[in-house]
């Protein structure tokens, strides 16, 4: 096992065009890393860089503790899961997973030992006589897997690992990858353009844009906390919504109405700016009547007309257009384009209980919890409002929860295999 | 659903009714064909002949599907030996994308190779005819990503093989390749060939004799060797420089290979330090010349072989007329009264056996073994005779594949 660390990694190309520009990263010893951000922002490129499939224009990429810019990729002993698997049919479970360490000239012994191991951990060990054809399609998944695991290598990289699955065994997959992962506790590198993948497979996730790295965190300090309009756009479904507004003391007149901030600590950041965005995510809305007194009085009430409403079972979708500023509206209009989101026209999404009886074509009144708003520089587009305070009380979260969730999946039954798999 | 087709879109309009609204495993449809002996994929593939040809349907991710149709069109407006895409279809309610390529007329797979008597240990063309593709399409900056036996159809060519790719999932397009992407794409192909031919030991169709891992170490060897040769710098002295150029371009040329440019470098008193950049042409300088003169389509080796009868035949012309006889007419003259007779003679229930122009090579080589036996020429009709009637109803059935209906035995 190792840690990879990225120094101030630069791709550029012939071209002269950065595809990775500047990024510094710490994946540390047995964390699950994700790399994230719409295509073309470097995520690919960074990955190949671990793998060793790209040159490093500058910058220092160092793997355990070894400088690996010039070491060729099959020195580095990495282990791409998934890529380009192939299953052969007229060969056992065992041997399937057997076969590159046959390829390595293992002696029997050896590779009896590490396969029974590996089988054990994927739950496999019945099925090792088996051919792959009387297989399950997740269980077939697993024999790949099992390969990777089988060599022992010190890291894992999946570039995009599910994105030719269908949805069920997506699905499947992202628990089985989880899963492993922590049982293993093998350094893990996880490219991908899905933000779902994303929030629940890495201990922390980090979000790329055009080369630069915009912020690295657990999924729950991306969510929370964002450092600006990108992060805070890309993560989280539906979006936030950005809504222009201009200060008039410690009121914001947004085109949903206007309501008060009652946090000194925002009036402060806001500063002297007269015009800002305001983000707020879809649940933060709900519909008034379902809200309780007390709570309603954390919050501000806004009058809106509502275009569409989707019931979903479990809550209500409904949007509600509203009119920008042309200047404003370009802007987000660019940022939406840039997030893959086909979303073209400036309208909120809220999300509100299921229970609510707010109906398409009429006005609705709306509670906006504005504890949780984050409120964005037009210009810059940087957060003005992230809590800092809360941003380090949510990594000592992230840390402890990952140190609980190692120690339970590794419990004691489990030293023999998978600790011992880990480790060599 | 939305197809999208590269034109002409002729051959491809028969495809247009299949089921495509339904997952690609159920289709039940008369024009699907069963392809024996094919090599292993991911996806669910099947064959469907309409109009004379074969076409491959491959069900995957619409984004890849997308991305291997725009890759393998790429391919072949470069020249490199690739299966022809013939459209995609996306937008499948529900369904992943089908890709539609032709499948490769009279081609086989590694698999059919290995389980016919015939090629009793096909190992060595196999494998040169991979590594020249493999080395070609990184000439190209072509990084495979899953270059191995099952992603390549093999045509035959005179006697050796021609390699052709069929599967471009995981293929990238770079203006040039690292060492890295090299290297880890070369050790890929040596992972991926020791484990289909593990399978095949499995399967009991590997030759005894023929070990997995030396053949996919030997892979690598090949590969290596031939990027050397053709990529390598050398230190000239400058008393034997022109010699030595010549030389080392004679090479790269007697490989299959074109040089686009030599580049000589100053290297002080030690001589001149040599640079050559090798082409990615369209293997093939004598298959253009044979179209040219004849209008066949054949393989590099084919080509080289029927272009050799043919200026045998333009010497037996000029003494049977006693004056000079021009290229053109001595080529019209050898296909009308050499080469289509012996076509037309092909017994029809053995008529798909092989392609024509490797049929025509075998019947040479059948003239030569006859001619030798006997101590004298027997002459090309007699040799095919008895070609026809000893040695093409020993070639399996199902060693290359087309997409016509097997003729009823005569």
């Amino acid at each position: 096992m190792a840690a990879i660390t990225m120094k101030n990694i630069v791709k550029q190309y012939g071209d002269g065009f950065p595809a990775v520009n500047d990024v510094s990263l710490d994946v540390q010893d047995g964390e699950f890393m994700i790399l994230v951000g719409p295509s073309g922002c470097g995520k690919s490129t960074l990955l190949r860089m671990i793998v060793g499939l790209e040159d490093i224009t500058a910058g220092e990429m160092v793997i355990g503790d070894r400088v690996v810019n010039k070491v060729a990729p099959r020195e580095r002993n990495l282990s791409m899961v998934f890529q380009n698997y192939a299953l052969y049919p007229h060969l056992t479970v065992y041997e399937n997973i057997a076969f590159p360490l046959r390829l390595a000239k293992t002696s029997n012994e050896e590779v009896q030992r590490r396969v029974n191991q590996t089988a054990e951990l994927l739950e496999l060990t019945e099925h090792l006589e088996r051919k792959p054809a009387n297989l399950s399609g997740g269980q077939r998944q697993r024999v790949a897997m099992g390969r990777a695991i089988v060599r022992q290598a010190d890291a894992f990289l999946f570039d995009e690992p599910l994105s030719n699955l269908d949805a069920k065994l997506r699905g499947q997959m992202r628990t089985e990858i989880s899963r492993l992962q922590r049982r293993l506790g093998v350094t893990t590198v996880y490219v991908t353009h899905d933000q779902t993948e994303a929030m629940t497979l890495g201990d922390r996730v980090a979000v790329l844009r055009r080369g630069v790295l915009q912020q690295v965190g657990s999924p729950r300090e991306l969510y929370e906390e964002p450092v600006n309009l990108f992060v805070a756009g890309f993560i989280g479904s539906p979006s936030m919504n950005f809504l222009p507004a201009s200060v008039d003391g410690s009121f914001l007149e947004t085109p949903l109405g206007r309501f008060e901030l009652r946090d000194e600590r925002k009036i402060e950041a806001v500063g002297d700016r007269s015009v800002v965005l305001v983000g707020i995510r879809p649940e933060h809305f709900e519909d008034v009547s379902l809200v309780g007194e007390e709570k309603k009085a954390r919050g501000s009430i806004v009058r809106a007309q509502v275009d569409v409403t989707e019931w979903l079972g479990n809550e209500l979708y409904a949007y509600v257009p509203y009119e920008a500023p042309e200047d404003l509206a370009a802007q987000l209009r660019d940022l939406s384009r840039e997030l893959d989101s086909d979303q073209l026209r400036t309208q909120a999404v809220v999300a509100l209980d299921a229970a609510s009886l707010i109906s398409p074509g009429r006005e609705a009144e709306l509670w906006i919890d504005t504890t949780k708003v984050h409120i964005f520089d037009p210009a810059t587009g940087d957060n003005l409002t992230r809590d800092e305070e809360r941003v380090e009380q949510l990594g000592r979260m992230a840390e402890d929860s990952r140190a609980a969730q190692r120690e339970a999946q590794r419990g004691p039954a489990d030293d023999e295999t998978g600790a011992s798999v880990a480790e060599s | 659903m939305h197809f999208v087709f590269t034109p002409p879109g002729e051959s491809a309009a028969g495809l247009l009714d299949l089921p495509w609204t339904e997952p690609l495993e159920e289709w039940d449809d008369e024009r699907l064909v069963e392809i024996r002996q094919r090599g292993l994929s991911r996806h669910t593939v099947r064959f469907v002949a309409e109009g004379g040809a074969v076409y491959a349907m491959k069900e995957l991710d619409a984004r890849l599907a997308r991305r291997e149709y725009r890759l393998l069109r790429r391919l072949r407006e470069l020249g490199l030996p690739a299966v022809e895409v013939i459209g995609v279809v996306v937008d499948r309610a529900g369904l992943d994308a089908i890709l539609v390529t032709r499948f490769l007329d009279h081609s086989s797979s590694y698999r059919s190779l290995f389980a016919n008597a015939r090629y009793s240990h096909p190992t060595d063309r196999l494998l040169d005819a991979l590594v020249e593709l493999l080395v070609r399409l990184h000439l190209a900056g072509f990084m495979w990503g899953d270059c191995s036996l099952s992603n390549v159809l093999f045509r035959m060519d005179a006697g050796a093989f021609a390699a052709y790719l069929v599967d471009a999932e995981t293929a990238e397009l770079h203006p040039s390749l690292s060492e890295g992407q090299r290297g880890y794409d070369v050790s890929l192909a040596r992972e991926r060939i020791a484990g289909e031919l593990f399978d095949l030991s499995a399967a009991g169709t590997l030759p005894s004799g023929v070990d997995p891992i030396d053949v996919a170490d030997d892979t690598v060897r090949r590969y290596r060797a031939l990027w050397d040769e053709l990529t390598r710098e050398e230190i000239l002295h400058p008393d034997d420089q022109r010699y030595r150029i010549a030389e080392r371009l004679r090479r790269i040329n007697s490989l299959g290979f074109d040089v686009d440019e030599v580049e000589l470098v100053d290297a002080g008193s030690s001589g001149a330090r040599l640079r050559v950049r090798t082409r990615v042409a369209e293997p093939g300088h004598h298959r253009r010349i044979l179209m040219a003169r004849t209008g066949l389509d054949a393989q590099e080796n084919q080509a080289r072989r029927l272009l050799n009868d043919i200026a045998g035949y333009r010497g037996h012309l000029e003494r049977v007329r006693g004056g000079p006889v021009p290229e053109v007419v001595a080529s019209n003259t050898w296909l009308a009264e050499v080469y289509e007779p012996v076509i037309d003679a092909v017994p029809p229930g053995l008529r798909d056996r092989l392609d024509d122009v490797e049929l025509f090579h075998e019947v040479l080589e059948h003239r030569w073994f006859l001619s030798e036996k006997s101590g004298r020429d027997v002459g090309t009709s007699a040799a095919a005779r008895d070609y026809f009637a000893s040695v093409l109803p020993t070639v399996p059935e199902d060693l290359t594949q087309t997409g016509r209906r097997p003729d009823p035995p005569s």
